[in-house]
């Protein structure tokens, strides 16, 4: 088993005191810091090397990273405790956006709380994976159909109410971190590959029923976005053309010319990825990808070390989530996927996803930071 | 704690999770693979594609019009410029609410309902960032005016561009044409290439005529533009070639003194340098101002030239056909002697009438009345006392097919080949002309007719000038032309391909005979050879403009002045070496001794007394007087 070793030698470095103490993981935040101080780099070229994006992002990580300390700092059990609380608030407010929510852009997305506004979607794609882990952390593993019908439900409920706002982006988001601690928690491989085939079989429900014009003319443009250059297709055909004339080594920082003369889109936001391909090639999306890989392979160690299996579920799906993220980002950018509203983690401009993605490795801290009780299960 | 009959194992717990865990991160490097290999395909296999695309994206090429060719007299004098004109324009983008401005323009300038309506069309059109013409060619005033408020004009910008301007006015109109704006119907015959940021074309004379010469050739600029199409940057350049400089033989002083005296009349006159062919003035008037049609003349204005009665748009001298009268007269005096049809010494006796065999109708001299010249005329005095019965009796003796073709050496009756556009061709009529355009055949009375200058005939004041060159120049078939230099490389003259081989006894007998119209005492145009110090050739003319019965007198006290008798003078001098030979109409003149014949002297006269002169100077101050002044709209 000389995986365990490895993870027990990672471990001792980090010092058990000063991580009991304090509940910092210095390895996380280590890497936290690289990708945010990249991620900075790359958006003051993005936003037209403007200093007020960078600045107000810089402001929204420094949140970010205060209130991963804090929430670090709470037991993995409160969180266990508390789940079905969080998530039933999280429902509350979900339900309350599509009466009373704020519209923007078309989609009705946000609860204006008089000081501020909010996104009950974000605390969703924590309170779902939460309620879930709690859920099946108390059943018998390899989960039986009747809980695995009991997660689905925990998951489908906000899946649903999120996709009538309409955001696919993040539907899908929830749903994946639902549906991982399911399969983390071992879900069997006929129930695996009844869910492949089932969606599957969704498919064209969902097409014909679920979706809205607008995703379907995106699943379309993907197939052929020379169908409407000008339109639809102008995002992708820019995006592609930014990455590819890239090439390997990038036109340089701050010369990308698809992103400096405004031919790319949303460059700032869910296009930034396109940005970094320009102007620091294929060399700088690996550079990227390697940071991305890091970070989740060591949120996967904290996972396999948790102490109890809520912590292990938890620790593995805000993981996997992660990695979706940065999947479904990269994918629609390039075109491999319909364009959906998935930012690249920590990258992409916005302050939402940031306190949310903190919040989610502030407990991945917690979890870290507990007490090794190697053979208790309590 | 644990419901559901659950039996937790931690350990399964934990070797299941991890089992998971490594299929989990299986399928993150699976799909980061997947990703990466995407990426890969974009940026290393189809890299030099996106290269291609990102840079269509982002470089465009841009037209630079270049300098249209100046033109210049024979003495340096400019005749065709090229000015910055101001155009006042509004950056929508920047200006904001644009009904606010205009209104404050308004105050200011005065901006007419035209010029907004115009700016609205164009508005909705622009791309907010760049400039949309509001008003077109700025005064001096309006210029500070703007300057000075500029503060609250925000959004506003004056742009300058070179416009064709003719400081002369309206000196040389007809001949140098003016330039406009390209119309529907030339932008069809056009190559697009070459008018790639060029508005505008030559639309007559000069101007079109040398069009491809002038033009020169346009550049191209490479820009960089933004995803809106704003120019961020210029990365090439490809400059312009501009058009070739012109220098016509026209002598601005001469065609000012012509022009002043025919500026009361409908007429016109050219004079022709005997030895190159060169037009040294060719006057159509009345003129007007071709400024006037660069920028868009006014619908009032265009309608008040079109329907003139005295028709200012039209060219008399390239393409007004007028009977030549008694101008033809040596012409046709000198074909009869060159050809044996009589010699110097025959004469014979005018009743005042001539009769031909087997019509009743005689023919009238114009002195009838004085019961006409009597015994004796000869070539000589016919010519100078022009008696149209000497004509009337050696015209049928010629015969219409020598006199026409003759006539054709000395460029009658088709184009002279001048380098001007739309040159009409006269009538030199023969047999088969009459054939063709009448459908009968020749008669003896239509040689008669003909034989004095009426009848079917017709020239343009164009062709009389070459005629009077021709016979000055004992036959040099030499052909008219405006062009002297293109940039400083002179234009070799050039001849017609049939030469006139004459005797020099018949050219010295018609060059007296027309020495002695104006300085004998019984010439025609005696009246203009006082005072004068060189020997001038000359022969006045007259053509009816109505037919009047035999019997009827003509009294044009009794007559609409538009139906008086055109007048005519054809001229050359000095006489023994003769430099400059002319022909001018004076319409409804009545006499060409009277109205015609001054002018020509006039000209003349300027013309011999700066013959050799050294004006250099004095043109280039008023080249620089010219060069500071911008176009106004007025």
């Amino acid at each position: 088993m000389y995986k365990y070793d490895f993870v027990r030698q990672l471990d001792s470095k980090g010092g058990d005191r000063r991580q009991n103490v304090l509940h910092i993981d210095f390895t996380l935040l280590t890497i936290l810091l690289v990708l945010c101080m990249t991620g900075l780099f790359v958006l003051y070229s993005a936003s037209e090397q403007s200093l007020y994006y960078v600045k107000r992002q810089a402001t929204f990580m420094l949140t970010g990273f205060a209130g991963m300390l804090i929430v670090a700092q709470f037991p993995v059990r409160f969180w266990q405790r508390w789940a079905a609380v969080f998530y039933a608030s999280a429902l509350i407010a979900l339900a309350a956006v599509l009466f009373f929510g704020v519209e923007a852009k078309g989609a009705t997305r946000w609860l204006n709380l008089g000081f501020a506004r909010f996104q009950p979607s974000e605390i969703a794609k924590i309170a779902v994976p939460m309620m879930v882990s709690a859920y099946l952390s108390r059943r018998i593993i390899p989960p039986k159909l009747k809980h695995v019908a009991g997660a689905l439900l925990i998951v489908a409920i906000p899946a649903f109410l999120i996709i009538r706002q309409p955001d696919l982006g993040t539907s899908i988001l929830v749903f994946t971190s639902g549906f991982f601690v399911l399969f983390l928690a071992g879900l069997r491989k006929r129930y695996l590959a009844g869910a492949f085939f089932g969606a599957l079989a969704a498919a064209p429900l969902l097409w014909l029923y679920v979706m809205r014009d607008y995703q379907k003319q995106r699943v379309l443009t993907l197939l052929s976005p020379e169908d409407d250059r000008f339109g639809a297709g102008w995002n992708i055909i820019q995006s592609t053309t930014a990455i590819g004339s890239g090439g390997l080594a990038g036109k340089g920082w701050t010369e990308g010319t698809q992103s400096q003369l405004n031919f790319l889109p949303e460059s700032h936001t869910d296009f930034i990825i396109a940005v970094l391909a320009e102007e620091f090639g294929l060399l700088g999306v690996i550079g990227l990808c390697t940071i991305y890989l890091l970070l989740i392979g060591y949120c996967m160690i904290i996972a396999v070390n948790a102490q109890s299996q809520f912590a292990r579920l938890m620790a593995g799906s805000i993981s996997l989530t992660f990695f979706i993220y940065m999947f479904v980002n990269m994918s629609m950018v390039s075109g491999l996927l319909p364009v959906v509203g998935v930012p690249l983690p920590l990258v992409s401009y916005g302050g939402s996803a940031i306190v949310t993605l903190f919040f989610g490795f502030g407990i991945l801290m917690a979890i870290s930071s507990e007490p090794k009780r190697i053979g208790s299960w309590r | 704690m644990l419901r559901d009959n659950a039996i937790s194992d931690p350990r399964q717990e934990q070797r299941l999770f991890s089992m998971r865990v490594m299929l989990s991160v299986c399928i993150v490097l699976g799909l980061t693979s997947i990703v990466l290999f995407r990426y890969y395909d974009l940026q290393v296999n189809r890299h030099l594609d996106y290269v291609t695309n990102s840079n269509k994206n982002r470089i465009h090429i841009r037209s630079v019009a270049p300098t249209r060719g100046l033109i210049f007299d024979r003495h340096g004098q400019l005749l065709a410029d090229n000015r910055p004109a101001f155009t006042l324009n509004i950056i929508p983008e920047s200006a904001g609410d644009t009904d606010q401005l205009i209104a404050r323009l308004d105050t200011l300038l005065s901006i007419s309902e035209k010029d907004i309506a115009r700016f609205k069309k164009r508005e909705k059109r622009s791309k907010g960032f760049a400039p949309v013409p509001l008003k077109y060619n700025l005064t001096e005033q309006e210029r500070a005016i703007l300057a000075v408020n500029s503060h609250v004009l925000q959004g506003t910008e004056v742009s300058a561009q070179l416009m064709r301007f003719y400081p002369q006015r309206e000196l040389l109109t007809h001949t140098l044409g003016y330039v406009g704006r390209i119309n529907d119907r030339e932008i069809k015959n056009i190559d697009p290439e070459s008018y790639r940021g060029t508005d505008f074309i030559g639309k007559i004379g000069l101007e079109k005529y040398y069009e491809e010469t002038l033009l020169g050739k346009v550049g191209t600029e490479q820009v960089e533009t933004d995803a809106r199409g704003r120019v961020m940057r210029v990365l090439g350049k490809n400059d312009p070639v501009p058009g070739s400089n012109l220098t016509i033989h026209i002598d601005s002083q001469l065609q000012r003194v012509a022009l002043d005296a025919l500026k009361d009349e409908r007429g016109a006159l050219v004079a022709i340098d005997v030895k190159t062919g060169g037009i040294l003035s060719m006057v159509s008037t009345p003129s007007y101002d071709p400024n006037l049609f660069i920028s868009g003349i006014s619908q009032k204005q265009y309608d008040g030239l079109l329907n003139s009665p005295d028709r200012p748009l039209f060219n008399r001298a390239l393409r007004g056909q007028y009977p030549p009268g008694s101008t033809v007269k040596p012409l046709f005096g000198l074909i009869g002697l060159q050809h044996k049809i009589y010699d110097i010494d025959y004469s014979i006796y005018d009743p005042g009438y001539f009769f031909m065999e087997g019509i009743k109708r005689p023919w009238r001299d114009h002195n009838a009345d004085q019961g006409g010249h009597g015994y004796g005329v000869d070539l000589a005095e016919a010519i100078i006392e022009s008696c149209d019965v000497f004509f009337y009796t050696t015209g049928v003796k010629t015969g219409i097919d020598l006199l026409s073709k003759e006539s054709a050496l000395f460029g009658l009756g088709d184009v002279t080949g001048i380098d001007l556009p739309g040159e009409k061709r006269g009538i030199m009529p023969t047999r088969a002309w009459k054939k063709d355009n009448r459908r009968q055949d020749w008669f003896n009375g239509d040689t008669i007719n003909m034989s004095i200058g009426q009848g079917f005939m017709l020239t343009t004041p164009l062709q009389l000038a070459v005629m009077s060159a021709r016979i000055a120049s004992r036959g040099k078939t030499v052909i008219p032309k405006l062009l002297k230099s293109v940039d400083g490389k002179d234009i070799a003259p050039e001849f017609a391909p049939d030469p006139i081989q004459y005797d020099d006894k018949y050219w010295n007998y018609i060059h007296q005979a027309m020495v002695d119209v104006v300085h004998s005492k019984k010439g025609t145009a005696r009246g203009i050879s006082e005072g004068i110090s060189y020997k001038l050739a000359g022969k006045t003319g007259t053509a009816q403009v109505i037919s009047i019965h035999e019997k009827d007198k003509y009294d044009s006290s009794k007559i609409d002045k538009r139906k008086w008798d055109h007048a005519l003078f054809v001229a050359f001098a000095p006489a023994d070496n003769p430099q400059i030979a002319l022909g001018l109409i004076v319409e409804n003149g009545e006499h060409g001794s009277r109205t015609a014949a001054p002018i020509a002297r006039k000209v003349i006269d300027t013309y011999l007394a700066n013959y050799t002169p050294n004006k250099l100077h004095n043109d280039a101050s008023r080249l620089a007087k010219y060069a500071l002044a911008p176009i106004e709209d007025n």
